[in-house]
This record gives structure tokens, C-alpha cells and sequence, in this order.
């Protein structure tokens, strides 16, 4: 197993010769996008005329369908297909191989059993959408209901400890927090969230013989295609998975639905493709979502501001039958230093749909407890909150003691106060007025965990030196394909228009799909590694061939550039190489694995946040006015998509303090937010002025390529800077997010 | 969605006849709630009567000194002419508060008094809601919806009217003209156009049957300021949770009640000398706020005291 020293050395790219890395280079699929052409997945053509379904939800949270008439609806103009749990074909068991943990979501389709609101329990395929959906309408089902739980807050008493998952204890936090001279015990609530992708679930399904290819939305291929096939009971090489484009992932695509089950299994059934979406209102009722957090904090801080004690404790919930945790305690580990030290999560269960992760799981709830309540001691020891971050900012990691990877938190936090102008904060809250707009500022720290999964990658050069790289990997809209196009095309010194990428095929090498924000490294990583076994093909291949000019030649002297390998001043086009010497070109694959020494290092990403807000002291709304970040993340790929993916969480962090939350009946046990006109995300009005800058830096213990994840921090503390701004404009301090006009407006005086 | 069928003709009598003689046709302007309501098989129209290219998209002077804002004139057409602009600026206001520029660009201004309500009851057919099948009852009571009425709801119905528009034309005093399948003309007050919900909240107004309206009509502007203030749970692209529309002495209230709520307690103690504090107090003695809308209260007292304080409504009585 290799080691992080050998991360450590040069590399194309660290040296960067052309350029390319760090390139803020346009989208490699954006043409596509823009001009309605990247076909997704209910788009993808099939091979024959296709047939499509419509599914049927379940009006109560739990119990047991009792009858299901299918007579009216199996005879309606069109239809070719109407199951329920009476009649839709048995399904293997899954979750045994995959993910026991999550993959159980959606396992069997249309099962009796009903232990949500809006799972379903009917499914109807026609020759037209039009006719699926009157059809659809037309099956009647009676229900035994049973009492169910459903409200989080009702039920924070039944909370248990998740299985396998300790507290962590440092010390004595009782003693020392009870000793404590300056003390905070608060709690926070952090909102039930929905992903709400753009693109819904949705899946294209045809058959050949006993392989199928199916076409669908899904973050992870792998994934997928083993768990499909244990649906299907068939081998995993039966079932070929593609995932071409994504319109938005964030976690809640991680696993496969029943658009995906029921297209396969209906377009087995009659011979013929079928399409399977997902209504908007599904979307939200059938897939999972990130659960609302309570977030108990305690500091116990001397009287200069350093910590003695810290804990956080969270509640979170999860559907009853899916063990889900929301570590929104984790993050806490790494942050500040103390020596006393207590966290851990409890785990309440619900009969609503399954919790889930969404960007940044952990983070994004967490640290608007605790960065809160950061800026609420900060007060009562009369300091400025970054003042105080830096007091307890820690040498090593407070909890293990590992050194830092790479840690530049406070060149963040300082760096920002200057750009941002942090020194015109009055330290008083309530005192700024323009107009009516009550004004104030906050910021927050940003932390998120780095990882490194394994992966694989494939590259061919063909004769005419066109470079492809084919990965299973897929690209939720991050811009993946880019920076896979940047990194292939760096490492082997051609121009970028001469690489191809091809992502999204459970046929490609697998990498482990878009998550965690560790999509970018081990991807990327692999596509490196594959880039540099292609190097070591093509250096052989010339210094071996008579015909060349670098024959010869030690292949270790050999070097790229420009489209050209060369020696010293012996050089020759890569294409007039391939062609004459490999006319069939040449494929390697490359691969990366975690490094045996990673986990002696503790490795995150950083940030700092820092905001400008109006309040209103009429409706109590609260309006961002501007707001800035700093970040180190390791090396920057591509300075235009990282910017995206940061500024992009920091605008869902803006969401979370202030728009978007779901609630649930509490008779029903559905979510009172179904569409978009109700589940409120920011709108371009709700985003003024929102900037981000990146320091320079490099992690040669995170992987070869000094690279870190940045799809997950922009969303990290985002929330809690937002909120420490409304009560520096107004001095109400709301503990439970989102930061509507109605609590707002209450806390007023 | 059902199916349906759709024409178009070439002028209102002939659109006024096949509304009175299909059951179930409608009519169909910007389509911009009608069609997504037909998606989630909320409306059922058999037939569909697009009056949307009828000659009805003039917005003309009126002999009074007031506009006529035709049926199918654009609330983007209507926030930007020169004329609503300078002389009723609360109406300007009101439009452009309201959706998104794509939507105004497809809503009419009698489609706009036509919408239905956004209660998040009423859109999920999965619970009863005497709107969408009369005496089914209406899950929205005892619910977890906190945009609900505080003034005129029911037992059978809290829902709100979710228009900008209609706030300020309240406000404004508009009339609302129609024509119906014989022939006939009526001019409505639009103050009373939309119904408080009674035992019948699926009767949201007093057209009758395959009655179109055909204008929007505003007298003179009002001696006095103008101003429509909304709140709201984001800066855009959000319904209101509370607006208000002050038009000289006129007051009108949004998100409060089943239709455009006319503050006349308000607008009485402006008269006889209240502050503006006073006159929202004097309104708000009579909403009866249901333990999730309670926020409504400060929310329009304070509002509506911050409306009129900037017109200075009431100022010199």
C-alpha cells in the first residue's frame, strides 16, 4: 500500500506545464446543457417505441392495503399494465451486498406494507404518459391504518443512542463545565430538509434477451447496478447501468428508487422499454431527506475566552425501519480545542420517509449550533467572535491529537475580516440603520471532512491522438467531466480539446460515484493515475520504437508537452506515434487507493464565512446584503466550477437560515411543502452580492494530487454566519432555524 | 391530468356560447394556475376555450379620467404602462411583487382575480378540501399551515386569496366588467367580486356560469398617496404572508382572508383621527387568529402602520 510520502513528489501535475490545473476552463458538457441536448435519463431515446409508467402514493403513514381494484383502470384506453402489491412480480431481496445501512429505502416496490406517507403502493403503464395518469386514477385501494409516529418533537423522549455509535468522551466535561467560570448551555434546531433536485428520479428501461440497460438518475453506479440486479435476481453483468447527466444529486440520489425497480421490471413484463419519473410531489414524498437536528451545546470557557469544557449532543430522527444517523456532532471534533470534551447523537424513529444524507450531512446541521453558539460566548466574555475562534484554536487535533494535514482556519478567518470589512461590526447588536433595514454582520467557521475512496479509471489514445477517459463515475452537475478532461489532458501534455471523457457507465473501471465531497480526489485521482500508466505505455512505446526519434532513449527521460513526447530536443506528435507504432491504439487503466498512513493525519477542508443581513423591523423578513467566504481546500482544479460549488453551498447555507424547511402533519404524516412554489429555496432576488475567494494551498497527504474536496464546505457554517448577522442587526437570537418572518417578527421587541 | 379537449375562436360571443353550451368547458387564458391545477387533476375541464388572443389586451383611458385594463392585458403589460405607473403606483407594485417575470408575462388581469388559493390542503389531493369536492371537509383546520385566514374563514374553509393584484385594486376601488352567453353586461365592484367562503368555499366569486370578464376598470386615481407593501418568506417568487394597499383613504389587506380584505375599521379611524397604529388596531379587533396564524397580527399592525405612515393616510383629518 502506498504511503502519503510518495504523494509528496513532483508530478505534471504540480508542474503544471500547461497550464491547465487551476484553469478556470468552461464546462465540458455545458454546450450541451444550455441548448437542451444532453439527453437525461427520461430523455434517452430507447431502441424501440417506449411505454410509460405512472406511480400511485399512499395516503397514510402507516398500515397495510387491504384491497386493490385494478378492474376499472386495466381496461382504460392505453393501458398495458396495472400492479399493486397483489400482483407486482416478486423482487430479490436487496441490501445485504450494497449498503445495508441505506440502500433498504425503497426495497421491495409496491409492497403491502405501507410504513410512509406516499410510499407506493400501485404503478400503471400505458402507451401514453396522458393515459398512464388517467389510468392511474381510476385503481382503488382500501387501507387498514394504524397509529403512527410522526413528529419529531413529540417523540424526543423515545431517543436512542444509534447502534454502534458511543459517545465521545475527552476528559471530564461534567467537572470541568461545572466548574467553568463563563458558561452557554443552548439548544438549536436545525430544519428538515428536502433535496429537491431540478431533474427528478427517473429511469429508461429496455431489455435484450436477459440483459437490460437501464438509463436513470443515480450518483453512484455501482450502487445501481448490483443493487437492480438483486432486485431482478439476476447476475450484476446483466444489468448495465447508465447514468449519463444528473440535474442535481445532493446525496438524495445516492440509491435507487422505484422509477428504477418498476422500469425494469415492466419493460421485462411486456417486452418492450418503459420510462418511470418521479412527480415533483414524489420527489418529495418518496424519496429521503435530511432531518431536523436538536443540537444541545455546552462551553465552559475560562475568563480570556479559552475552552475548559466543550459538548454537543444531537437528536436526530430517522424512518423507523432505515437506521439513519445525521452526525452533526463529528464535525465538532476537529474545530476548536478544550480539554474536556463530549459528543454524541441520539436517534429518533419515525414512520415518515426515510432521512438520508444531503450535502454536507453532519456539517450543514451541525455547525448552526454550535457556531451560534460560539458568537452568543463571545458576547458574554466581551470579545469579538474570531478573537475567540482564535484563543481555542487548536496545534493538533483536539480529540485524537493527530497533526493537521493541512489547517490554514485562521488565515481564513483573519484574511476575510480583512476583505470583508469585518472591523465596521458594531459590537452591540440593533445600533446599524439604512432606511427602515435594521443591519448587521456575522460570520462563522467552515470545516468538512476530506476522503479518499477507491477508484479505477480507463484511457485510450487512439491514432489519431484523440485521449479518452472512461470511468463509472458520474457528475451530479459539479463539474466532473471538466476537471477529468483537465487533469487527463495535464498529465499528458496535450491541449484540452483533444480528450474526451465518458462518465456514467457501469461497463467503465468504477470509482465510487458523487458524495461526501470526495467525488473530485478519488476520481480524479484515478483518471491521474491512468494518465500516468499511459505516459509510461507511450514512453516505452517510443523509446522502443526504431521509427522514433526518441529511440533509445532511457523511457524515464521521456517527457510531454504540447501534444508531443520528447526527449530533450528529440521530439514527435503523440498521434504520429500512436498511429504508426499502435495503430489500434492503446488502453491502460490506473487506480487509486487510500494511502496505509492517511489516518494518522487529520484532514479537512476550512473556511470562513462572513455576512451582511437587513432585517426589517416591520414583517421581521431578513434580506442577505452581502456576504463573502474564504476557503483552503487543497489545490483548485478548475477556478470556475470550484467557485460554483462553493458559492453554490454558500447559497444553501442562506437557504437554511432563512427559507427552506418541511414540516410534518401531524395527522397525516405527509410533508405540508410538496412543489416548489411552497418549499422555499433563495431565489437570484434573495442572493445580492455573494462572493468567495480560495487561499493558495496543496495537501500532499490527501492524495497525489494535492487536491481536496469542495462540493460539501461552502454549505458548512454558512447558515450559522446568517444568523449571527440578524442578531447583530437586530439583537434577536433564534435558535431554531430557518430564520423565518414569523419567529423573527416575535423575537422583536 | 384528464383529457380534454381545446379551441380557440375569434371573438368573446362566440367564446361566451361554447362555455354555456359544453359542460364543463372553461376558459382558458394564461393558463398559468389553470394548467398546473389540471396536472394535479384539481381542475377537470372537459373543454377549454382559449380567449387568450381575443381583442382584449387594450389598456384604454376612460372618459372619467380613469383605465380600462382589458381581460387579457398582461400583468406585465399592465405593471409597465406609463399611465399605471404614474397614477396608480400601488398597482404597479403590487404586479411586480407578484411570481416571476415569465409568469407575468403569461398571467392576464382576469386570470389573476381568477386564481385559486394556495393553501397546500387544497393541493394535495390526498386530503379532504370542501374547494376541491364540497362537504368533503377541510383538512387545512387543524392542520400546520400558518398562511391562513384571520378575518371572514369558516368552518368549512381558511383559505387565503393568494393575489397581489386584487389587494391594490381593492384598494383602487376597481370595477370588474363582464359579459355573459345571452348578451348581458354587468359591472361588479371588485371589493365585492370574491366571496368570503360560508358554507360554500368552492364559490369563489360572483361570476355566474360562462359569465367572462372582459375589462378591469379603475376610476381616478385618489387624492393622496399610494403604496403596496407585501411580506414574504423570500425576496421573490413567494405568495404573501401579508400585504397591504393604501390608496389615499382606502386600505385593503392581502393574505388575510378568503378575499382582498378591505380594512374598513381602519380606514373609519383614519377618518375620525387616528394614528396609523391606531386604525390597524381598530381592523384587527375583529381577526380571529387560529393558534398557526397568530404572527399575523404584529405582522399587519406593524405593516399597516408602516403603509400608512409613509402615504401619510389620514394625516390632516
Amino acid at each position: 500500500m502506498s504511503s502519503v510520502k510518495d504523494w509528496a513528489a513532483p508530478t505534471p501535475i504540480s508542474e503544471n506545464r500547461g497550464g491547465l490545473i487551476g484553469k478556470g476552463v468552461d464546462r465540458y458538457e455545458g454546450r450541451l446543457k444550455v441548448t437542451g441536448s444532453a439527453p437525461f435519463a427520461y430523455e434517452v431515446e430507447a431502441p424501440s417505441p417506449p411505454a410509460y409508467g405512472v406511480l400511485i402514493a399512499s395516503p397514510i403513514a402507516k398500515g397495510t392495503v387491504t384491497l386493490a381494484d385494478i378492474s376499472e383502470a386495466r381496461v382504460a384506453p392505453g393501458v398495458l399494465l396495472v400492479w399493486t402489491p397483489h400482483n407486482v412480480p416478486a423482487q430479490g431481496e436487496r441490501g445485504a451486498k450494497i449498503n445495508p445501512r441505506s440502500q433498504r429505502g425503497s426495497n421491495p416496490a409496491l409492497a403491502e406494507r405501507i410504513e410512509h406517507f406516499g410510499q407506493h403502493v400501485g404503478f400503471v403503464v400505458a402507451d401514453t404518459l396522458e393515459n398512464a395518469k388517467a389510468a392511474a386514477a381510476l385503481v382503488r385501494f382500501d387501507y387498514a391504518a394504524e397509529p403512527a409516529d410522526l413528529i419529531f418533537e413529540d417523540n424526543l423522549d423515545a431517543a436512542d443512542q444509534p447502534e454502534g455509535e458511543e459517545d465521545v468522551r475527552v476528559g471530564d466535561f461534567e467537572a470541568a463545565f461545572a466548574g467553568a467560570p463563563v458558561r452557554l448551555d443552548e439548544t438549536y434546531v436545525s430544519p428538515l430538509q428536502n433535496h429537491a433536485q431540478m431533474e427528478p428520479c427517473a429511469t429508461t428501461a429496455w431489455w435484450d434477451g436477459d440483459n437490460v440497460t437501464v438509463h436513470t438518475s443515480i450518483q453512484m453506479v455501482k450502487g445501481g447496478q448490483h443493487t437492480l440486479a438483486e432486485t431482478l435476481m439476476i447476475p450484476s453483468t446483466q444489468v448495465r447501468l447508465v447514468t449519463r447527466y444528473i440535474g442535481g444529486g445532493f446525496g438524495g440520489k445516492g440509491q435507487a428508487y422505484d422509477d428504477l425497480t418498476l422500469a425494469a421490471l415492466a419493460a421485462r413484463e411486456l417486452g418492450q422499454p418503459v420510462k418511470v419519473a418521479y412527480t415533483r410531489q414524489q420527489m418529495f414524498q418518496a424519496t429521503i431527506h435530511r432531518p431536523a437536528v436538536h443540537m444541545r451545546v455546552r462551553l465552559g470557557a475560562q475568563a480570556d475566552g479559552r475552552l475548559d469544557a466543550f459538548a454537543l449532543e444531537a437528536v436526530t430522527h430517522c424512518r423507523r425501519e432505515t437506521p439513519f444517523t445525521e452526525h452533526a456532532a463529528n464535525f465538532a471534533r476537529s474545530l476548536y480545542a478544550a480539554p474536556n470534551r463530549l459528543t454524541g447523537h441520539r436517534l429518533v424513529k419515525l414512520d415518515i420517509p426515510a432521512a438520508g444524507p444531503m450535502r454536507a450531512p453532519g456539517e450543514a446541521s451541525g455547525m448552526l449550533s454550535l457556531e451560534c453558539a460560539m458568537d452568543e460566548l463571545a458576547e458574554q466574555l466581551g470579545l469579538d467572535p474570531i478573537e475567540l475562534r482564535l484563543r481555542n484554536e487548536p496545534e493538533t487535533d483536539p480529540e485524537t491529537g493527530k497533526p493537521f494535514s493541512t489547517r490554514q482556519l485562521v488565515r481564513c478567518m483573519t484574511e476575510g475580516a480583512q476583505r470583508f470589512g469585518w472591523d465596521r461590526r458594531h459590537p452591540k447588536p440593533g445600533q446599524v440603520r439604512d432606511g427602515r433595514w435594521l443591519v448587521g454582520l456575522g460570520m462563522a467557521a467552515a470545516i468538512r471532512g476530506n476522503f479518499l475512496l477507491p477508484a479505477k479509471a480507463g484511457v485510450r489514445i487512439d491514432a489519431d491522438g484523440t485521449i479518452t477517459l472512461r470511468q463509472g463515475m458520474t457528475d451530479i452537475g459539479t463539474g466532473t467531466y471538466t476537471i477529468l478532461a483537465q487533469i487527463t489532458a495535464e498529465t499528458l501534455g496535450v491541449p484540452l480539446a483533444q480528450v474526451k471523457v465518458e462518465l456514467g457507465d457501469s461497463d467503465f473501471p468504477p470509482a465510487p460515484g458523487s458524495g461526501g465531497q470526495f467525488g473530485a480526489a478519488t476520481a480524479g485521482s484515478a483518471a491521474f493515475a491512468a494518465g500516468m500508466n499511459l505516459r509510461t505505455a507511450l514512453a516505452e512505446l517510443a523509446t522502443g520504437d526504431p521509427n522514433s526519434p526518441l529511440y533509445g532513449d532511457d523511457p524515464e527521460l521521456v517527457t510531454f508537452g504540447g501534444g508531443h513526447i520528447a526527449v530533450d530536443n528529440r521530439a514527435e506528435p503523440l498521434d504520429r506515434l500512436v498511429a504508426r507504432a499502435a495503430p489500434d491504439g492503446i488502453y491502460v487503466e490506473g487506480s487509486i487507493t487510500p494511502a496505509a498512513d492517511a489516518r494518522d493525519y487529520s484532514q479537512h477542508t476550512y473556511g470562513a464565512h462572513f455576512a451582511e443581513v437587513g432585517v426589517d423591523p416591520d414583517t421581521g423578513e431578513v434580506r442577505l446584503r452581502r456576504m463573502f467566504g474564504v476557503f483552503a481546500a487543497g489545490r483548485i482544479l478548475n477556478a470556475k466550477t470550484a467557485m460554483s460549488q462553493i458559492t453554490g453551498g454558500m447559497i444553501w447555507g442562506v437557504g437554511t437560515a432563512l427559507h427552506e424547511y418541511n414540516a410534518v402533519d401531524p395527522r397525516y404524516g405527509s410533508f405540508i411543502a410538496q412543489d416548489l412554489a411552497g418549499y422555499h429555496v433563495p431565489a437570484h432576488a434573495d442572493i445580492a452580492d455573494l462572493s468567495a475567494m480560495f487561499l493558495d494551498e496543496v495537501d500532499d497527504k490527501a492524495n497525489p494530487m494535492g487536491i481536496k474536496g469542495v462540493g460539501e464546505l461552502g454549505i458548512a457554517g454558512a447558515g450559522a454566519a446568517i444568523a449571527n448577522a440578524v442578531y447583530n442587526a437586530c439583537g434577536a437570537r433564534i435558535r431554531q432555524y430557518p430564520l423565518t418572518p414569523e419567529k423573527v417578527l416575535a423575537a422583536l421587541p | 391530468m384528464k383529457a380534454f379537449t381545446y379551441e380557440r375562436p375569434g371573438d368573446v360571443a362566440t367564446a361566451l356560447a361554447l362555455v354555456a353550451e359544453i359542460p364543463g368547458a372553461r376558459f382558458l387564458a394564461g393558463g398559468t394556475n389553470l394548467v398546473d391545477l389540471m396536472k394535479l387533476r384539481i381542475e377537470q375541464p372537459t373543454h377549454l376555450v382559449d380567449v387568450s388572443r381575443l381583442p382584449l389586451a387594450e389598456i384604454e383611458d376612460t372618459p372619467e379620467g380613469g383605465l380600462r385594463l382589458g381581460a387579457m392585458t398582461t400583468n406585465s403589460q399592465v405593471a409597465a404602462d406609463a399611465r399605471v405607473r404614474a397614477r396608480y403606483p400601488a398597482l404597479a407594485q403590487a404586479i411586480l411583487s407578484g411570481a416571476s417575470g415569465q409568469l407575468r408575462n403569461k398571467a392576464t388581469t382576469a386570470g389573476n382575480l381568477l386564481q385559486r388559493t394556495r393553501c397546500p390542503y387544497f393541493y394535495d389531493t390526498s386530503k379532504p378540501c370542501n374547494k376541491r369536492a364540497p362537504g368533503a371537509g377541510c383538512a387545512a383546520i387543524g392542520g400546520i399551515s400558518s398562511n391562513t385566514a384571520i378575518f371572514g374563514a369558516s368552518d368549512a374553509c381558511i383559505a387565503t386569496h393568494p393575489s397581489d393584484m386584487a389587494v391594490a385594486l381593492t384598494a383602487l376601488d376597481a370595477k370588474v366588467e363582464t359579459q355573459s352567453g345571452a348578451g348581458e353586461a354587468r359591472v361588479l365592484a371588485l371589493e365585492g367580486f370574491h366571496r368570503l367562503p360560508g358554507d360554500t368555499p368552492h364559490v369563489e366569486t360572483e361570476l355566474r356560469p360562462a359569465e367572462m370578464i372582459t375589462a378591469v376598470v379603475l376610476p381616478p386615481p385618489p387624492p393622496g398617496g399610494q403604496i403596496y407593501r407585501k411580506a414574504r418568506e423570500r425576496a421573490s417568487y413567494a405568495f404573501a404572508i401579508g400585504s397591504v394597499a393604501v390608496a389615499g383613504g382606502r386600505v385593503a389587506l392581502g393574505a388575510v382572508a378568503h378575499k382582498p380584505w378591505r380594512a374598513e375599521a381602519a380606514e373609519l379611524a383614519l377618518e375620525q383621527g387616528a394614528s396609523p397604529a391606531e386604525a390597524m388596531d381598530a381592523e384587527l379587533r375583529a381577526a380571529r387568529p387560529d393558534g398557526h396564524n397568530d404572527y399575523k397580527l404584529k405582522l399587519m399592525a406593524r405593516l399597516g402602520a408602516a403603509c400608512l405612515t409613509t402615504t401619510g393616510a389620514g394625516d390632516g383629518q
